[in-house]
Order: C-alpha cells, then structure tokens, then sequence
C-alpha cells in the first residue's frame, strides 16, 4: 500500500433518477463521471447548483445508488472495495472505518445529548470487537471538540435538535472528525458558520490534509476553498 | 469479514390456504445486524416475521439459525423447523427474543415485574430468590424503570413502561436475535422516542441482531443498518437503510418515502 | 351391611378394569396425570368423588378400610363415605391407621408412618399445579412433557415478593422422583415431608378434573424452594390441648366466645392413640 493508491476511485459513473410517482420523468445528474482522490488530496467540487456535486458525494458514501459505473473505496486493510457491488454489511464497515460525510443537514437522532452524539463514533467497536474507548474516556475527548468548536457547556447535555444551524453544523463536524477516516467527504462544512469557527474547520481540514486524510469537499466560499483545497473539479450539466 | 450469518432465510413461503401472503422472501443477517421490514397493511411484513421466529410455519423455504455450540458461540446454521419442539422453544426462552407490538402479549400480567424479567433466569433452572432479585433489579434499571417497582403488577404501568418491561424481560438471557413486531406503534410520540433511542443503544450495546417490522420509515431509519421493502408479500427493495430511503429506486419505495409528512 | 342390590363396591368391573389400567399407568409414571373416565358417583363433584372411585377400583372383600377427612374420622364426610363403601362392599371399618390396609383421606395425611402394603387414597380437587398461572391445559401438558417449569417457580417468586415468605400453606407444590411436578392436594404443607420415601402406596384421584396419579412406595418427593428460601413446615408453640402431643399437626379451636382457644391434633386416631399411651404409661399431660 503506498501514497499513490487512491482513496476513493471513481470510474464512469452515471446517475440517473427515474422518479415514478412524476409519469417516469427521468434525471440524469451524472453522466460519465470520473474522479481518482489520493491521500493528503483535498479536492474541491465547483460549479453551479444542480450540476450533481452533492450527489458525487452521496454516491462515495454509498447514500446513492450508482446507474452504472464503478466506486472504489479504499477498506481500512487496503482494499478496494466497489461499493456499488458491495454488500449493506460492508458499506458498513466502510463507513465505520474508510469513509467519513459531513452532510449539511445533521440527522438528529431524537433525546441523545449533543456530547454523546459527538462521542458516538468513539464508542464503535473496532476490528477486535471492542469499543474503541470507554464511555467517560469518550466524553472527555467529545468535550474537548465541543471546547474547540465553540460551543457552549451549557449546551452539551442537550439534544441538537433545538440548537441553530451553525450550532448543529459544528456539532456534525466534530463527529466527523473526532475519529478521522482516511477519507472525507465534505458538503458545505462552512456554510451556516462565522468567520471565527469557519477558520477552525480550515485548520482542521488541513490538518486532516496533512495526515493523508484524502477530502473531496464542497465549498461555496471561494476563500475557504482557496485555503483547503488542493485542486478543483468543475461540474458541468451532462452532455446530452 | 468471514463471519457465518446469524439467519438465513432462503424463499420463504407462507398462505393462507390460497392465498399467499409470503412470496419468496430471501435475506440472511449477521450478528449485530438490525433489518427493518417496512410495509403497509397487508404487505404480509408480520406474517414474514412470524414464520422466521417459528411462531407460524411457512408453506415453503427455509429459515436456518446458528445454533450456539460450546462457550465461543459458533456454531452451524440449523433449520430450525427441522428441530424437536422442545428445542425450539428453548431457543425461544434463552438465544431469542420476541418484542410484541401490544406489551401484554409478551408479558404476564398477572404477576410482579420482577417475576416477568427473572422468569426465564427460573426456567433456566436459576434458584436463589436473592440474585434473581438483584439481576431483575439491575435490568428494570437499564430499561428506565424504577426498581422500588419491582413487585408492582404490569397493569399497573403505562403503556411505555409495560413495553420496557417486555424488552428487559425478553434480553435478561443475552439473546442474540430479537424480532420485534411494531414495538413504538400505539405509544405517544415522546414515548415512542425513547424507547427508540433505548433500543438503539440496547442492539449496540449486546450487539443484538434484529429483525424490526414497522411501517414507520422513521423507525427504520433511527435503528436499522438495512431494510426491506414488502409489498403484497414480495420484497420489492432492500439494501442499505439510508439508500433505500434517499434514492428509492421502485415505484412502491418511492410512494412510501413521498407519502410520509415531515414534521 | 352389605346392600346385595348393588354391585360389589358400586362401580362395574368395566369401569373398574379402565380404572386399574389408569392406576397402573400412574404408579409407572410417578406424579404424571393419568386421564380417566371418571363415572358418576352418587354424589356431587367437589365431594371425593375422585377418590371413591379410585378406592373402589381396588378395594376387595378383605381389605379393611379407614375414612378420614381434615384427620377426623368423625366429620360427616368421612361418616358418608366410609358408609357408603360398607352398604357396597361389606368390608371391615377402623379408625385405627395401623390396622387399615386401605386410609382414604381429604386433606390430610395420617400422623401415624405408614407400612408397606398400605394404600393411601387422596381426595383431589384440582390436579393441576400450574392451573391458576396458566390455564390452558394443552399449554400445561406441553410444560410437564417438555419439563419446562420455570413457571412453578415464578409462582414461589410472587409469594416470597408479597409476603416475604412462600404463602402456599398447603397444596404445595412437590417434584416426585425428579421429573414431574405434582400437586399433593390441599394437605397442609406440614404433611409434604410424610410423602417422601413412604413405605405405602399414594394414589390420588381427581373426579371433576377426570385425572389420576401416583407415587409409588419409597420414592422421592421434595417440595419446591429457593436455595435462599428452602421449604419448611409449620410449627407450634402449644402441644396439643389434649393429648399433649408436640410433633403433629394442630387444628385451633375456638372455645367460647370470649376469644378463648385451643390447639387439638387434627388427626383424630392419633390423638385418642397417645392420650391411652399417655394414661397407661401413667404420664401427666
């Protein structure tokens, strides 16, 4: 396994939408798409809304299901694993251990208290089947994150859910990066957050960088791009 | 990877009479796998559930379970319709669990709390009354029931609490399969919420595998890894939770997941 | 006086072959509930009729018979009852435990320890241990095939948690010869130790419930406990007002209205018995 083994390989990729319940109307959002992403690469997804960047991202992830094409994922013990073959068990795996998504949206899960979510990845077992630290030990940890990302204690023992976008947002990244996966899709990390806590995702996304985390990231702030990104992808409509 | 599946179901079958409510299902689970059988009415979703957990037996197909062999566990699929009765109802006992939908079905209310969650420890052939006690105590504990309850009767608790009780009742002998069937349905929403989040950590936790039939998407999404979409007894989508939720791919599925009002 | 209208102890000898073979079956299978078909008796369900039509199925003309019901040969019951065999049979009557090679008792097991070829005939009313906790009899058959009695012993649990004791003072539970459990019928559970390894025969008839069973001579009978709560009999402090017997088991006795009370053995034979010994011997009580 060496630095120049892709992270994430995509190869040909189509995604089409066939939306039943609309008389079959058919979308194609990605037309023979390619993108190879290498360790310590962050690369940047630019374009016009519409053009299929968040679904190149939910299709890494395995949220997606590609129409044709292959996904290669790199596994935790260097294999490449196609998850558009792949069993639900092993797109499991892989996001357990490979493969990281910061999504604009943090799914709240319902009474669970914004450390423990943010301590939750802590708590998966590993490979020996068991859990990566103890539950105080992983609240420590969950709490200096909070610390990092500015928010405030007395927020950690309540659920997201009533928290503000930006609030959420910062709680979505610490539980993205509080266990780094070797690689990170990034959707609009930034977007609700100010220019204080927008500078510490920077420096976490380069530290990650630094790491050899490979990122493949949305980011409509061209300054923030400018800092983190290692090159650019345009996304343009699929030819017809 | 090369763990043994837990269960395989392979074309499992189930009418009544004539008509078949169960056409064809396949799927296999592993431990710690949670499968969420989503469906409407009719979409034979309890029936599946029933005839994998021996309660009803199919016309065709088989359901085999890893029989746990010696103390590491492992052991061959077994069919287990193939099995004596007896042996069957002592996987039922110790290596299962059933949730039900209404509490009462899964619990005796007749007598205390405390001898609904130690009853299988007694069948067990456990006899000192002192650490049953202890053990039933330290379960109605992790299911959020107050342990001065102990020797209060069932029907005596609310709806959330009964159905808390049934899970301590039915996970105090470590079972490493549970089904359930609808088991939030019928309970307020902010009940329903913490029985799921309680479930949630309980399979994680006991590295539970499950079989979860629901026709709330929500359920599904919050406890399961993977889905099953049935529909007139055929399963017309399965895969990864999320997927089949967030890109839809048959007519029915997409129904579903557009028919559900967001809060 | 022997009624020469009726057939030899009332039942015929049809019946009375179907009832043996029941019995038989029971003695093979110790506390395993032999169903039977149980006849009409002249007399209602709830009175014995169980345990008439065993001992009528084995009585013969030279077997001597002792009726007793609560340990009294007095009450009205054991009066029917033990008339009732001397119009059909013309046997021999005592009261005397010792000389009788056929006791047919409700309720209570004599004081006096049984011989070998001895028979002793238990009025049962309900056979069933598990009844009140599960009342389907197909579930309760699958629970004593299988020997899955978890559920007995939930029952002690719902006992020890209410009172802090097992509550179940008679009709208690026992597991005869480490298989089957059995419900003695309603004898106190001070009489459970006289079952086990007892030289005589134990057979018990249910007439309502149509069920036989039996424990033959010398085998083991151990009535059901927690290892923290194991099962004990009851005691007393006052030996018996009359015959000052301290080892049997007393029935209270309200004397007068001011709240006035005595202690009197149950068993009657048995209390007459040690007041002669006490008189001859010349003790004072």
């Amino acid at each position: 396994m060496t630095m120049t083994t892709p992270l994430l390989d995509m190869e040909g990729v189509h995604k089409r939408f066939v939306l039943h319940l609309q008389n079959q109307t058919v979308l194609d959002v990605l037309r023979d798409f390619s993108l190879r992403v290498l360790p310590g690469e962050c690369v940047r997804l630019s374009g016009p809304s519409g053009m299929g960047k968040s679904t190149v991202l939910k299709l890494a992830f395995g949220n997606y299901q590609a129409s044709a094409g292959h996904i290669f994922v790199r596994s935790a013990d260097g294999q490449m694993v196609d998850i558009t073959q792949a069993s639900p068990r092993q797109i499991v795996q892989l996001r357990a251990s490979a493969v990281g998504y910061v999504s604009q949206f943090l799914r709240v899960i319902p009474r669970v208290a914004a450390i423990d979510v943010v301590a939750e990845p802590l708590l998966e077992r590993g490979p020996d089947g068991h859990p990566l630290m103890d539950p105080d030990a992983a609240r420590a940890e969950a709490a200096r994150w909070l610390e990092r990302l500015r928010i405030p204690p007395s927020l950690w023992q309540l659920p997201p859910a009533t928290f503000s976008g930006g609030e959420q947002q910062r709680i979505n990244i610490a539980r993205s990066f509080i266990r780094t996966r070797p690689l990170l899709l990034l959707d609009e990390p930034t977007a609700s957050l100010d220019p204080l806590n927008s500078a510490t995702v920077i420096e976490l996304i380069r530290a990650a960088r630094d790491q050899g985390v490979g990122i493949v990231g949305i980011f409509h702030d061209p300054e923030v791009a400018a800092a983190v990104a290692s090159r650019s992808v345009t996304m343009q409509a699929p030819s017809p | 990877m090369s763990q043994a599946p837990l269960l395989r179901v392979r074309d499992l079958r189930c009418a009544y009479g004539a008509r078949e409510v169960v056409r064809g299902i396949s799927f296999d689970l592993w431990p710690g796998e949670v499968l969420a059988v989503v469906g409407e009415s009719g979409s034979g979703k309890s029936t599946l559930l029933n005839a994998v957990a021996a309660r009803h037996a199919p016309t065709a197909g088989t359901v085999e379970f890893a029989v746990r062999q010696g103390s590491d566990g492992a052991g061959d699929l077994a069919d287990i319709y193939a099995m004596t009765e007896a042996q069957r109802r002592l996987l039922a006992r110790t290596d299962w669990g059933f949730v039900h939908q209404n509490a009462a079905d899964g619990l005796r209310m007749n007598v205390s709390a405390g001898a609904n969650v130690s009853e299988r420890l007694m069948a067990l052939g456990q006899r000192h009354y002192g650490r049953l006690r202890a053990q039933a105590s330290d379960w109605l504990e992790r299911v959020e029931i107050d342990p001065t309850r102990i020797d209060d009767r069932p029907d005596t608790f609310s709806g959330g609490m009964r159905q808390r009780l049934q899970i301590a009742r039915n996970l105090i002998t470590a079972p490493r399969l549970v089904f359930m069937d609808e088991p939030t349905s019928g309970l307020d929403v902010s009940v329903q919420a913490r029985l799921l989040d309680m479930l949630r950590m309980l399979t994680r936790q006991m590295q539970l595998a499950a079989i979860v039939v629901t026709h709330d998407l929500a359920v599904a999404r919050l406890l399961a890894q993977r889905m099953v979409v049935m529909q007139g007894g055929y399963a017309v989508e399965s895969g990864l939770t999320d997927q089949v939720l967030d890109d839809p791919q048959h007519p029915y599925t997409q129904l579903l997941v557009s028919s559900v009002l967001p809060p | 006086m022997r009624d020469p209208h009726i057939h030899f102890a009332y039942l015929d000898e049809r019946t009375k072959r179907m009832i043996r073979r029941a019995i038989l079956k029971a003695v093979a299978i110790p506390g395993y509930q032999v169903p039977f078909g149980s006849r009409e008796m002249p007399l209602p369900y709830g009175w014995g009729t169980g345990g008439i039509q065993v001992t009528a199925s084995i009585i013969g003309s030279d077997d001597v018979l002792k009726v007793i019901d609560q340990g009294s040969d007095d009450t009205v019951n054991a009066v029917n009852i033990r008339r009732f065999f001397q119009r059909t049979t013309g046997v021999e009557v005592t009261t005397d435990t010792t000389a009788a090679s056929i006791i047919q008792t409700r309720h209570r097991i004599p004081e006096t320890p049984l011989a070998e070829g001895q028979i002793l005939v238990y009025q049962v009313p309900v056979p069933e241990p598990m009844q009140h906790l599960e009342p389907l009899e197909v579930e309760t058959r699958k629970l004593h095939a299988l020997q899955e009695y978890g559920l007995m012993h939930v029952n002690l649990y719902e006992d020890l948690a209410h009172f802090g004791q097992i509550a179940t003072t008679y009709d208690y539970p026992v597991l005869v010869n480490g298989r089957y459990i059995m419900a003695p019928s309603p004898i106190p559970k001070f009489d459970n130790p006289k079952m086990h390894m007892n030289p005589a025969l134990q057979l018990f008839g249910a007439g309502r419930e149509k069920r036989i069973y039996a424990v033959p001579p010398y085998t083991s009978v151990e009535s059901l406990g927690f290892e923290d709560h194991p099962f004990s009999v009851q005691r007393w402090e006052q030996p018996c007002g009359i015959c000052g017997a301290r080892d049997s088991f007393l029935d209270e006795v309200i004397t007068d209205d001011q709240g006035g009370r005595l202690f009197v053995c149950s068993d009657s034979d048995y209390c007459a018995k040690t007041q002669s010994a006490a008189a001859s011997s010349g003790t004072t009580l």
